[in-house]
């Protein structure tokens, strides 16, 4: 259980990060740090104790598996992932090269 | 008969592919191919409405259930899917046309064209997809797409909304993706007809699943309300709409949110957990909060498009307020009649939204287009110079506000109609109350836009205004007919071929989950 509240408690730590930061990079971080939060308790749901990778073979030792397809599931899940946190980079880049800036408090063009 | 279920998808990935490869050799291939594109799928999405019997169920490379136990990829097909399908490929065939001309004082139009192909074959996977993990991915395809062409223009304020609505986004997606990793974890499966199944079975036996059931609802809500912009989560809406070029806000306030936002929330509450009274309440909370709060937002505006994507959140309240009266009185065991009667007005009213939204996005292209303005203190007299605009925009500001011969009017009329008979008269009050106030705010952007006294710097020097070219007033002039033509779905005849499939989806909302497993 502990495990799991652990987790939890690195997914609030990433939307803090997303919530309180003025700095566009510490955004991307914070929303990053939630994605692996994400992305553990998956690969958490999937686990099973002392089990091993499923693969069928002649003679089993062990019968017991980890569950495989939040495994797959979290593979396609950090491709996603990595798609936004480029994209985001790039386009708080492309911000700092306008506003000379990575302070949200100076970039407000837009309000109302 | 199901070989047609996957070209939804494979069409405009293909496209988008085709585009990025002979776009770099052939500039203008992409620009028509992009139409071709959308016309053909618009076409096949015809040929499902006429002549094939759904709901179809289409498992992707043949895995069938094992045991019962569903194991591959499912696409479904059903009433409401066909219902989405025709609303994203129509407007976004519409906009793709607008897009030839706008798009051309544009640099790097092909990579416009691969991203808008990416955002269709995104969001019509999305209204495919039987399984919720299927889905999200298909959800961050349509997303990212969009975040990449609010920030097409890459100015300061291109750039900013793109990254508001990135981190909002994300946020979203992650909570989205949580609770599917919650889902998985209580019911060891993904597929939504068959957790629809795990839940409807055990719900009733533990209270303490039934606990879960409200947790994972709230998480999903909290996601997919945030893709939605629905009010306690809309901050970014405004920004990324208005900031877009406008074809993409057209799709964007047109589609995007409905696709990805909106109609996920009634597969998944009506069709995936049991209807309870207390989901009901929140979400028919929600879509009352978006259609008060987003039209008083609106009414103080002075930029076209800013105006256009606050109405966007005020009209799509009414949306949730139709299927959300609906899910409340099955929730009642009230009459179904009236459950059915409020869920086709929201979901015509969907449509029609779709349709006079997307109309006016590109009215404010048009204008921007010529004067480079969108601030509607500048502007004004344009009536005599922009004939073709102005009409098509005085017909979706009638539209819009409800005035009797087009389609606004009849959806509003509809979920009127249903919310004094299902009992909610303060609803009904405040529904008319909103219609009023759209009525005083489009008013305004008609006038000081289109018939104020003339500016006189209209013909001068470097503006020389005159009337958009062909491609972008033929998108207008159908789309105007289209507002005026959607009132046939008053006429029950026709309302039985388009939506009584898509109500039924959700009427009997059992069925669904019977049918795809089949047993």
């Amino acid at each position: 259980m502990t495990v799991y509240l652990l987790c939890i408690l690195l997914f609030l730590i990433g939307l803090y990060g997303v919530v309180a930061k003025r700095n566009l990079i510490k955004i991307v971080i914070g929303l990053a740090i939630m994605e692996y939060s994400v992305n553990l308790f998956l690969i958490l749901v999937g686990y099973v104790k002392g089990g091993t990778a499923p693969i069928l073979s002649r003679n089993l030792a062990n019968k017991v598996f980890v569950d495989p397809l939040p495994q797959a599931m979290v593979l396609t899940a950090i491709v996603i992932g990595l798609a936004t946190t480029s994209l985001l980079l790039a386009i708080a880049i492309r911000l700092y090269r306008k506003y000379k800036t990575f302070d949200i408090r100076e970039i407000k063009n837009l309000k109302g | 008969m199901d070989w047609f279920v996957p070209l939804f998808v494979i069409v405009p990935l293909g496209g988008a592919f085709l585009i990025a490869i002979i776009g770099s050799f052939a500039r203008p291939f992409g620009r028509f191919f992009t139409s071709l594109v959308l016309a053909s799928l618009i076409g096949l999405t015809l040929y499902v409405i006429f002549s094939v019997t759904i709901p179809i169920v289409y498992m992707v490379g043949g895995h069938g259930p094992i045991e019962k136990v569903p194991i591959g990829i499912t696409m479904i097909l059903d009433g409401l899917s066909v219902y989405l399908l025709l609303i994203i490929n129509l407007i976004g065939f519409f906009s793709a046309f607008y897009s030839i001309s706008y798009m051309k004082k544009f640099t790097s139009e092909n990579y416009y064209y691969t991203l808008f192909c990416l955002m269709v074959a995104g969001m019509n996977g999305v209204v495919l997809s039987g399984d919720v993990f299927n889905l999200y991915v298909f959800l961050e395809m349509a997303a990212i797409s969009s975040y990449a062409l609010v920030a097409f223009g890459i100015e300061k304020e291109e750039l900013e909304a793109s990254f508001k609505y990135q981190v909002l986004g994300g946020a979203s997606s992650l909570f989205i993706l949580l609770g599917i990793a919650f889902l998985y974890w209580n019911t060891s499966t993904l597929n939504i007809a068959d957790i629809s199944r795990v839940i409807g079975t055990t719900a009733n036996s533990a209270t303490a699943n039934s606990e879960f059931v409200k947790f994972v609802g709230v998480i999903l809500l909290a996601g997919f309300g945030l893709k939605a912009a629905m009010i306690p989560f809309h901050a970014w809406l405004p920004d990324a709409h208005s900031s877009a070029p406008s074809p993409i806000s057209s799709m964007l306030s047109g589609v995007l949110i409905k696709a990805i936002g909106v109609y996920v929330i009634f597969r998944l509450f009506f069709n995936m957990f049991t209807i309870s009274y207390d989901t009901a309440l929140v979400i028919t909370t929600i879509g009352t909060l978006s259609m008060v709060i987003g039209v008083l937002l609106a009414i103080g505006q002075w930029d076209i498009k800013r105006l256009l994507a606050y109405h966007s959140i005020s009209q799509m309240g009414y949306v949730v307020i139709g299927v959300g009266i609906g899910m409340l009185v099955i929730a009642h065991n009230g009459p179904r009649s009236v459950a059915a009667l409020s869920i086709a007005g929201g979901l015509y009213h969907l449509f029609n939204h779709a349709v006079f939204k997307g109309l006016l996005f590109l009215n404010a292209g048009a204008v921007e287009y010529e004067t480079g303005i969108r601030d509607m203190k500048k502007l004004g007299g344009l009536s005599s110079l922009m004939p073709v605009t102005t009409s098509t925009s005085l017909g979706a500001s009638m539209s819009i506000s409800g005035i009797p011969p087009f389609n606004g009017f009849f959806s509003k009329l509809i979920i009127i109609i249903a919310a004094i008979q299902a009992g909610y008269y303060v609803l009904s009050i405040l529904a008319v109350f909103v219609s009023i106030i759209t009525l005083a705010s489009f008013l305004k952007v008609q006038r000081f836009t289109f018939f104020n006294k003339p500016n006189e710097k209209w013909n001068r020097g470097d503006f020389n205004v005159r009337e958009v070219p062909f491609a972008m007033c033929f998108s207008m002039v159908f789309l105007a007919v289209l507002c005026l033509g959607l009132s046939l779905f008053i006429v029950p005849a026709v309302r039985d071929i388009f939506i009584t499939p898509a109500v039924n989806v959700l009427l009997n909302s059992a069925v669904y989950s019977t049918g795809v497993l089949g047993y």
